[in-house]
This record gives C-alpha cells, sequence and structure tokens, in this order.
C-alpha cells in the first residue's frame, strides 16, 4: 500500500456524490445533445428513442472520462450507463437505457472486456431479451498487453473503444440495419490493437489513496484504465524510445497489410498535457511510416483516461474505404464534433 | 429434521456480513490495490449496507429462501463490478435451492451452499486455484460437509467451514491469478492474497457467527 501521505487535493464535495454531481455537471453544460436521469442513474441523448434507428449504448466504471458520457449525442451514443469510480455500473441501469433508446431497430450494448462489465451487461442483456427488445452486445478487447488466454480474463477493453463508438454511431445514423451496425462495430475491434504506459498512479476519491507508487524514474509499461499497474516496470525512456515500443507492441499484433492506411488515435491518460501527447504523435507518426503503415486519420487528446494518471496509449486501426467514410460522418457529442 | 436455518438467521447472517465488511472495508481495498483497482472493500460494504436496509423492511414473514433471493437482488442492483453479479448469482441460486421452506435443514444447508458455488463458477467460469472468491468457498463447503458427515454439531462443522475458508484465502497468496483484473498482472498477482477469496471467508465466518446466535 501506498505509503505517500499527500493528502487527496480534488474539486469535491462528498466523494460519494462525485459520479451524480459530475452527471449533473456533464448535463448543464450540455443540455442541447443530453440529459441526465438521476435516479436511473443514464446519461441519454436528446430526442431518444429516434424511431427506426438502431440505437447504441455503452457504460462502465466512471473515471475514464470524457468516456462513456461525453460521447452521448448525435453520430455516436444513444446512452451511457456510468457506473463508480473504476466500477461497473448494474445491470439496472443498462436495462434503463436500453428501454429508453430502444426506437423500435434493436440496441448495441457496446462492453469493454471486463469480468465485471460483461458479467452486468449479460444479466441486462438477458433481462431486455425478456422485455422483448432484440439486442446485440459487441465486446472490445483492443489491449495488447494482455494475453488473451486461458490465464486471463482476456484483452482489456481500452482506445478502441472510443473509435468503436464514433464509427458504429456513424453506421446506426444513416441508417442501418442492427446486424449491419453490429458487424462495423465488431471489424472496428478486430482491426484495432492498443498499448499503454503510465508514467503516475491516480488516486481514486473514495479510498483518498495513491493506487500504487511509482518512484521517480520509473514507468508501468502495459497499463490499463482503471489505474491497475502494468505488465511490468521499467526505466522511463524518451518520448522517442516510449513511441517505439508502443508501435512495436501495436504492430507485432495487429500485423497490418503492408502500406495500409491506418487511424492513429494517441490518447492521454488525463494527467499528461496536450503539449506532450502532440510531442509523442509526432514521434508515433514517425515510427509508423517507418514501419511501412500510412496514417491517413488522427485523434490527439485524452479521451479514455484514468483520473489524473500520467502517460499516454497509442491505438492503431486498420482502415477501408467505409470504415473511414464512417469516420469522417459528422458527430456532435460533448467530446467529439465535426461536420456537425 | 432439526431446524439448522430460519428467517432469523437469514437475517442475522446478512447483518453479521455487512458488519464483517464494514470492519475490514480497508483492508479488502488494500487488498485490491495491490493486485485490482481499489475498490473491493467500498463495493461489498455498499452491497451489504443495502442488503440491511433491504432485510429490515421484511418484518419477518419471508421464508428463509426468499430473503436470500431478496439479497442477492440487492447485491446485483448495488454493488456493480464482478462481486455484484458473483454475489448476487450465489445467494439468489442459494435462495431458489431452498425454496418456500419455512425452515432448513443442515444438508438443505448443503445443497443451498452447493448451489451458490454453481452459480458462481458458471457465471465467473473460474476453475479453482484460479485465485478468486472460489477458492475459499469450495473448501469451506467441503469442510461442511465431512463435519456433518462425521456426526458434528451443525456450529461446530460450521466453525470449520469458515477456518477452511480462511485457510482457503490465505492460500490463495502464491498463486498466479487466471481471472479477474488480478490477472491482467501475470506473475506480479503472485505474493498477494486474494481480496475477492477474503471477502468470501468473512461470509463463511458470518454463518457461523448467525447460526450459533440464533440457536
Amino acid at each position: 500500500m501506498a505509503t505517500v501521505t499527500t493528502p487527496m487535493k480534488k474539486l469535491l464535495n462528498d466523494p460519494a456524490a462525485l459520479v451524480d454531481e459530475s452527471l449533473a455537471g456533464l448535463a448543464a453544460a450540455h443540455a442541447d445533445l443530453l440529459r441526465y436521469d438521476s435516479a436511473a442513474r443514464i446519461v441519454v441523448r436528446n430526442g431518444a428513442p429516434v424511431a427506426g434507428k438502431v440505437a447504441l449504448i455503452s457504460g462502465g466504471g466512471s473515471g475514464h472520462e470524457p468516456l462513456h458520457g461525453g460521447f452521448v449525442g448525435r453520430g455516436m451514443l444513444d446512452a451511457a450507463c456510468p457506473g463508480e469510480v473504476f466500477t461497473s455500473p448494474v445491470p439496472d441501469q443498462m436495462l434503463a437505457a436500453t428501454k429508453a433508446v430502444d426506437g423500435g431497430a434493436g440496441v448495441i450494448h457496446i462492453v469493454k472486456n471486463y469480468t465485471g462489465d460483461v458479467m452486468n451487461f449479460k444479466l441486462a442483456a438477458e433481462d431486455a431479451a425478456d422485455e422483448g427488445i432484440s439486442v446485440e452486445s459487441v465486446l472490445v478487447d483492443d489491449d495488447v498487453a494482455v494475453q488473451d488466454s486461458l490465464y486471463t480474463a482476456g484483452r482489456r477493453g481500452v482506445g478502441a473503444t472510443v473509435l468503436l463508438e464514433k464509427i458504429a454511431g456513424a453506421a446506426a445514423e444513416r441508417g442501418d440495419a442492427l446486424d449491419a451496425v453490429t458487424h462495423v462495430a465488431r471489424r472496428v475491434n478486430d482491426r484495432a490493437r492498443s498499448f499503454g504506459v503510465a508514467l503516475s498512479s491516480c488516486t481514486p476519491p473514495a479510498s483518498g489513496q495513491p493506487m500504487f507508487d511509482l518512484p521517480d524514474g520509473q514507468m508501468e509499461v502495459g497499463i490499463g484504465i482503471h489505474g491497475e499497474p502494468g505488465r511490468r516496470r521499467a526505466p522511463i525512456g524518451s518520448a522517442h524510445e516510449i513511441a517505439e515500443l508502443m508501435v512495436e507492441a501495436v504492430l507485432s499484433d495487429l500485423q497490418p497489410q503492408p502500406g495500409a492506411d491506418v487511424l492513429a488515435f494517441v490518447n492521454g491518460m488525463g494527467g499528461t498535457p496536450q503539449i506532450e501527447l502532440y510531442l509523442l504523435y509526432g514521434e508515433i507518426e514517425q515510427a509508423l511510416r517507418a514501419a511501412g503503415v500510412n496514417p491517413v486519420r488522427r485523434l490527439v487528446g485524452s479521451y479514455i483516461t484514468s483520473l489524473e494518471m500520467a502517460g499516454a496509449s497509442l491505438t492503431v486501426l486498420e482502415l477501408d474505404p467505409e470504415l473511414t467514410a464512417l469516420w469522417d460522418a459528422p458527430v456532435h457529442t460533448p467530446a467529439l464534433r465535426w461536420g456537425a | 429434521m432439526q431446524t439448522a436455518v430460519d428467517s432469523t438467521t437469514v437475517t442475522a447472517w446478512m447483518g453479521e456480513i455487512a458488519a464483517a465488511v464494514r470492519a475490514e472495508r480497508d483492508h479488502l481495498t488494500q487488498l485490491d490495490a495491490a493486485i485490482g483497482d481499489g475498490d473491493h472493500g467500498i463495493n461489498m460494504n455498499r452491497g451489504f449496507e443495502a442488503v440491511t436496509k433491504a432485510l429490515a423492511v421484511q418484518n419477518g414473514g419471508l421464508a428463509p429462501g426468499k430473503l436470500l433471493t431478496i439479497a442477492g437482488k440487492t447485491l446485483v442492483s448495488s454493488v456493480g463490478g464482478a462481486s455484484g453479479p458473483l454475489w448476487g448469482t450465489a445467494f439468489r441460486r442459494a435462495g431458489r435451492a431452498l425454496g418456500d421452506a419455512p425452515t432448513v435443514g443442515a444438508e438443505e444447508l448443503v445443497g443451498a451452499l452447493d448451489a451458490a458455488i454453481a452459480g458462481v463458477v458458471e457465471l465467473g467460469a473460474a476453475a479453482l486455484h484460479d485465485k478468486t472468491m472460489v477458492d475459499a468457498l469450495v473448501p469451506a463447503v467441503a469442510a461442511l460437509r465431512a463435519g456433518l458427515a462425521a456426526g458434528q454439531a451443525l456450529e461446530v462443522a460450521l466453525a470449520a467451514a469458515a477456518v477452511a475458508a480462511e485457510d482457503g484465502a490465505r492460500a490463495t497468496i502464491p498463486l498466479q491469478a487466471r481471472k479477474g483484473r488480478a490477472s491482467y498482472l501475470g506473475e506480479r498477482s503472485i505474493g498477494h492474497q486474494d481480496p475477492g477469496a477474503t471477502s468470501a471467508a468473512l461470509v463463511m465466518r458470518a454463518l457461523e457467527r448467525a447460526v450459533c446466535q440464533v440457536r
């Protein structure tokens, strides 16, 4: 356990009320896009349900903002179910969200591959089926730091979640049917891989303690998004070295076609400033080109975070014309907006 | 059939779990911070406080199995994470096994615990030695069954079951996690006691206390 006794400095009223109060603030800031149902603890797109449109919902522990509530809006999610910090939401939230957004064309549950999220969404999907709503579940498991084997819970869902929510959201918005949107979503997951490093721990407000100690000069390599330690600890390298490490880890697993067009997503973990993320992006773009792939779309910023953890992750998505067109389609949410 | 468990016992059991989880909240959270995400004590505490509240408004009219079902549903709706569905399923399956019977004998109690473990294994796909709650629950129920078969009084057999659960939790220390968030750490999960097995041992100890209290 941490021996550091630095007092927790956060903008809080009561740690137990953090999630609820933050969601109320999200809704106040973006009343044109979404509403927050405090009783059901769900964030719902304005105008939902949209008749005849496949609806997308996602959810997971809080602490990853802007994921998922910040991606509710036109061209992306219809609803989000936020749990406590780093804790999966409960099936009641997912069922309430499913019912709130079902426009008659079916609902897709986008589930990051964590034991708790998978179990709670499974129970919710069973309840929704009992109520006659067609539900498809799409699992996101893009983190190459975890071996997918009998000896783990399988790969974690990390950066690809953002890309999948955007691209599948665009497919739903243009009127694709349930099976078609599901197919596009699964294709994004199959063609995307991620890898992350942490330069600091983070402090969940409820415990008030950093999740791990990371001495000066050390980094955690192969982290997820819950402040959990990574696969190994190593001396911190230069941005150039970290970029090469990330690109090698991602591409060796993804094995894209030589010369493939890719989307490169450099994501901040919450405590790393944009100036460093752009520096890292520059290094990554060079490393990707040197490895023979062609970055044609980019996203650089903190979109799937781990509270105030310092660090970054790289997600590479191998594009094709359809995925590129869906990425470029208009989106209007609190955290992503273009063309609309 | 001698009564082993009635409605009062179930209510006392849930109260004892809530008290134990409250007392061990920070310890469970510390264990989880080492190999998970540092919220196990907080989540279990929130869940069993909710169960205590849900059972407090039942005025004793319900069968033990029905109370367990309410406890399980409350956990699913209030805990989240993996613990919510797993403990929720465990108590709902135990409740279903007991049905409407107003009183339950020792054999039925063992059967209900078996059903609870089967539910956990089915949902979590965990086997023995995966470094999970199963590592505490399976030896506990085996000890209970063995004790009763050897003619021990229920209180004595339950005490042995609680010890077996605590031993099972400690025996997770040298194991490498194969399920849940700890599995992401690979070999780095070795050397830490599993928080889920630790809280499972609290649940078994609480059962012994509740039965001794009521009988």
